[in-house]
């Protein structure tokens, strides 16, 4: 799973939803790999402004990863003076496309509740009681 | 679809701003094969000569001089060669000076004759019952439907989308680079692969794991690699759309989805209302059940109307403004009672397609994402809950009638 999807998930339960805890899950026992994609500017772009840049850096930091800058770069960073890619559009995809986590679990700050991952596919699914 | 049922011609004249435009619009068309600048048209032979010179004598007279080339196509009919030498000359009036050309033509001559597309009538006793001349284009994108055929894909299901509609699906989800689009019943992944062919990036998930991992190296990513879309594929993950791990948040482009058709699948959500399953379950050994690797969460019945209002629920709350959901939806149910469409104040219809077939139709719905200040605020959510009942038949209650 690309660290960019833990951007838009939350815990599966409703019970959770409205609480601020339960975003971002918290990645456990994570098994990163890095996954080598061309990479696509435009959609970096159009994302970008979609993203939590806060989660992302405690995301990051949880995982050991180097710090992220305190404030998402803005569109202008993106490009060079050429339109080229900037080497903070490179880190942006290296960060949110390549880094993928192989296994582990996402766990909710606010009930507890802990989701596997395996073969790089999260699995949402809940047992009854907790439906 | 509907544009050839309703008109019962495999032509359709429309109005362009520019020839430019009109080649980048048929370059995404999947459903046409081409486009022509039209020259003239009549039901007769001495009809279209003559519009041709009313309507477009100025155009032609800016491409007299390029090189030229004729082509008759009698789609649905039949011409001897020496009939179709004999029309093609009859346009010798003209009076082109360029240089005929197979080869290198820069004026591409299209004589087009529209014959009933009655099927019952043998073809050969009939005459066109249109004409018209054209210049051709260019093509459509319509090459690219056998490139993506479910017979030559590696991982497929009993319910993957035909690789044709699966593209008209795309198409309709405005699918373009730099976009993000999801499938919340991605079973094989065939509507993220045909918008990942559109250039957006794509993510999926299905209540059922095994449809996303596949087996033997045959699954979702395996059909992106396929194709060499795989810097298009963000994820796939396991999920119940009823109990989704996704944050109500404006982040999605556009959302394309074939729903489980209640009755006949069994359509399943997560929540067995079993009484002994309402707290944490102990194996015999006193392990915790649901955390063991082979646990399968128990089920319960749901209306399918209910789950197209949970469908167009998250859709107002995730897509961008101008956003677009394409639902697939039975016309009618089992019991051949005809579904109302499914509608949210949020989300606006921009069309409705039917597929028909020997016994039964279903319908390609699109919605726009109106802005928030587009919507009526009067306008009441009506949601069908159904919650009682313990099959999907006692869930699925429909009210009209077929007609
Ligand atoms: C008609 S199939 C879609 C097939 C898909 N378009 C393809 O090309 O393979 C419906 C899918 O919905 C899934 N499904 C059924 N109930 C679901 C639920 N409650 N939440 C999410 N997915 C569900 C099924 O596992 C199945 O894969
Ligand atoms: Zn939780």
């Amino acid at each position: 799973m690309k660290l960019l999807t833990l951007n838009f998930l939350t815990c599966a339960r409703k019970a959770c939803k409205t609480s601020a805890a339960s975003f971002p899950l918290h990645p456990r026992e994570a098994e990163l790999e890095q996954v080598e994609l061309d990479m696509n500017p435009q959609f970096i772009r159009n994302v970008l402004p979609r993203v939590e840049w806060e989660a992302m850096r405690s995301i990051s930091q949880e995982l050991g990863l180097p710090s992220l800058p305190d404030t998402a770069p803005g569109p202008e960073e993106l490009a060079d003076a050429e339109g080229g890619p900037t080497q903070i559009l490179k880190d942006l995809h290296t960060l949110l496309m390549e880094t993928t986590i192989a296994s582990g679990k996402l766990l909710c700050a606010n009930c507890g509740h802990e989701y596997a991952i395996k073969e790089g596919i999260a699995n949402f699914l809940l047992p009854s009681h907790l439906v | 679809m509907s544009c050839a049922e309703t008109l019962q011609s495999p032509f359709c004249i429309v109005r362009l701003d520019s020839t430019a435009s009109a080649k980048v619009l048929l370059s995404r068309c999947i459903l046409a094969t081409g486009i022509y600048e039209l020259l003239g048209h009549g039901d007769t032979y001495d009809a279209l000569r003559d519009d041709v010179l009313s309507r477009s004598s100025r155009q032609l007279s800016q491409y007299r001089k390029l090189p030229f080339r004729f082509t008759l196509d009698c789609f649905q009919g039949t011409r001897s060669t020496r009939k179709q030498r004999e029309i093609i000359e009859s346009f010798g009036y003209l009076n082109l000076e360029g240089q005929i050309s197979m080869k290198n033509a820069e004026l591409d001559l299209w004589i087009l004759e529209d014959y009933s597309l009655d099927t019952t009538k043998p073809k050969h006793s009939s005459e066109p019952k249109h004409l018209y001349l054209g210049r051709f284009l260019g093509s459509s994108g319509r090459k690219v439907v056998p490139v993506y055929d479910l017979k030559k894909r590696k991982y497929i299901s009993t319910t993957s989308m035909d690789s044709e509609l699966a593209l008209v699906t795309a198409n309709l989800a405005l699918a373009v680079p730099g976009k993000l689009i999801y499938d919340p019943f991605t079973g094989t992944g065939s509507f993220p692969v045909a918008c990942a062919h559109f250039g957006a990036t794509v993510i999926g998930s299905d209540i059922d794991g095994r449809s996303i991992r596949g087996s033997k190296g045959r699954n979702v990513f395996s059909n992106f690699q396929q194709y060499g879309l795989e810097a298009l594929y963000l994820d796939s993950f396991i999920s119940d759309l009823t109990n989704t791990p996704l944050r109500k948040r404006r982040w999605l482009d556009g959302i394309v989805c074939d729903p489980p058709y209640g009755v006949r699948e069994g359509l399943k959500v997560l929540g067995s209302p079993k009484p002994e399953l309402q707290k944490e379950v102990r194996l015999k050994d006193g392990r915790i059940a649901h955390l063991q690797s082979d646990y399968i969460p128990p089920k319960r019945a749901y209306s399918f109307e209910a789950m197209l209002d949970d469908i167009l629920d998250s859709a107002a709350a995730m897509l961008v403004d101008e956003g677009r959901l394409c639902m697939w939806m039975p016309t009618a149910n089992d019991e051949d009672v005809e579904l109302a469409i499914p509608a949210h104040p949020a989300l606006e219809i921009t069309s409705v397609c039917v597929q028909s077939f020997n016994k039964w139709s279903r319908r390609l719905l699109t919605y726009r994402r109106l802005p928030n200040c587009d919507i009526d605020q009067t306008a009441v959510r009506r949601r069908r809950e159904l919650t009682s009942g313990a099959t999907a038949d006692e869930l699925n209650s429909f009210r009209r009638k077929a007609s």
